[in-house]
């Protein structure tokens, strides 16, 4: 089944004279992790707000589940807040600092549900007692465990992760990932991932789209763009991007020498 | 030895930091947020705010820094010693043209320094007359790198200087430290990504909870890690591993 069906899709801020989006089309399918690359200014985070329909497009169209959304206005939008969640990378400026996790998490389901609350942060890793507490007595990584429970609060289908790691410590970043993925399993998620950093798309992604002002430039499996990209902006940003393992095998190989 | 840091110690937050680095030698100072990396870095620079006062001793080229007077501390930055932080935007004047700024630490010993000559050196030819604000991320970090190169320090700094910087842009400015600096320079770079310090430096140091707990050429530290905290840093860095 089709997740999200975008085709043509263009947004121009107008005022601004900036064309964000030029013309872009993609299938989500269900079950996909379907990662989104791009450097500033290529349009990820226009594209991640016309997906939620948080914006509308100058032209073109996105459906979610084979409706359109693109010109809905927000009171026919409800099946979308709820089958649809958006992860931020700032968990610090996406929580009320006034709330407590509890209020935090039960948000979306529109009234206080301790037993659901309870549930979803035991599948997030953080102990039942964090529902008492406000976001600032939680480290980044934690915090950005409970925006995750939150997120999943109304059971969606689908969970966008716009930069979900980019503000956490290396140490942080691969349990909050792993963590990602055992989720997408085991509530049967649809994941769009959006980030600026390749190795951490690879590592979560099965799908990738790589952008660049305004433009899709290349889709395809992991795979495939990592291994034999055939856009040349593709194989710019595989080669510019610090590689862990090539610098540890050039270490190594200069113990030969 | 161009920069000995012995024993410093910042309030709690650094405790018993020693670590020298000779001329033209490039050192990686690693670490997660927390772990005392930065203020390692404004000690040796003099900037800590007044409430952290740093003990122990730095020195650049034998003088004591640590205790110097502030006038003279401000004659040696920019001069001797150069930074550049992670937030080009800050360390920027807003309301004057990068072509001034960059003469700016020229002025300290009276040299004088042709602002096109210095922009051109790192890739902004023709800039001279733009505002901070008119140039883009990457543009302006040059700019503040030719500042801190304009008087061939003895001494730069780096603190995450690629860290709000797109991969492409991060590469540009990388290979322009690595080409740029002076070779009698010393380095000091800073900074949470693994691959970014195997590329730049030839030691480094491993810093957790204000202590370095692993220093060494970073082929040893990085290939052959003796503490628990840096293969776990290593670990985690490297996510194809964890696939």
């Amino acid at each position: 089944m089709t997740m999200i069906e975008v085709r043509d899709l263009e947004r121009r801020y107008a005022r601004r004279d900036v064309h964000a989006l030029r013309g872009v089309s993609f299938d989500v399918e269900a079950g996909q992790r379907f990662g989104i690359v791009g450097e500033s200014g290529s349009g990820k985070s226009t594209l991640v707000r016309l997906l939620a329909a948080l914006d509308k497009p100058t032209a073109g169209t996105v459906s979610f589940q084979g409706r359109r959304i693109d010109h809905l206005p927000e009171r026919r939008l409800g099946f979308l807040r709820s089958e649809l969640q958006i992860v931020f990378q700032d968990p610090m400026g996406s929580l009320d600092p006034r709330m407590r996790v509890l209020d935090i998490v039960s948000e979306p389901l529109g009234r206080r549900e301790p037993d659901r609350v309870a549930e979803l942060l035991a599948a997030v890793g953080l102990p039942a007692d964090a529902a008492g507490r406000y976001p600032h007595q939680f480290s980044g990584g934690q915090r950005q465990r409970i925006s995750i429970a939150r997120a999943l609060a109304p059971n969606p289908s689908v969970l966008i992760a716009d930069e979900p790691v980019s503000a956490l410590d290396v140490s942080v970043r691969g349990q909050i990932l792993d963590l990602l993925g055992s989720l997408v399993e085991q509530f049967a998620l649809t994941l769009v991932f959006v980030s600026h950093d390749l190795g951490v798309v690879r590592h979560v992604c099965d799908r990738v789209a790589v952008m660049r002002r305004g433009e899709l430039v290349e889709l395809g499996d992991v795979a495939q763009v990592y291994d034999a990209p055939r856009h040349g902006y593709t194989r710019e940003l595989l080669e510019a991007a610090p590689n862990l393992r090539a610098e540890l095998a050039r270490l190594r190989g200069g113990e030969d020498a | 030895m161009t920069l000995s840091v012995t024993g410093l110690r910042v309030g709690d937050l650094v405790r018993n930091v020693s670590f020298d680095i000779g001329a033209g030698e490039r050192v990686g100072l690693i670490g997660e947020s927390g772990s005392g990396k930065s203020l390692t870095a404004l000690a040796v620079m003099g900037l800590l705010p007044e409430e952290l006062p740093a003990s122990g001793s730095v020195s650049l080229h034998g003088r004591e820094l640590l205790g110097m007077s502030e006038k003279d501390l401000s004659r040696l930055r920019g001069d001797e010693l150069a930074m550049v932080f992670q937030e080009p935007m800050t360390a920027l004047n807003p309301a004057m043209r990068v072509g001034r700024q960059v003469t700016e630490p020229g002025r300290i010993r009276g040299r004088r320094h042709r602002a096109e000559e210095l922009l051109d050196a790192v890739g902004l030819p023709g800039t001279a007359r733009a505002y901070p604000h008119q140039l883009s991320g990457g543009q302006r970090q040059r700019v503040v790198l030719a500042m801190a190169l304009a008087n061939e320090p003895s001494l730069l700094i780096c603190d995450e200087p690629t860290t709000a910087l797109d991969v492409t842009v991060q590469a540009q400015i990388l290979s322009l430290v690595k080409t740029s600096l002076p070779a009698e320079s010393a380095l000091l770079f800073i900074t949470h990504d693994l691959a970014v310090v195997a590329s730049v430096c030839e030691r480094v140091l491993v810093m957790l909870d204000g202590e370095i707990v692993e220093a060494g050429s970073t082929r040893e530290v990085l290939t052959q890690p003796k503490h628990e905290y840096t293969r776990k840093l290593l670990d985690a860095s490297d996510l194809e591993a964890r696939r």
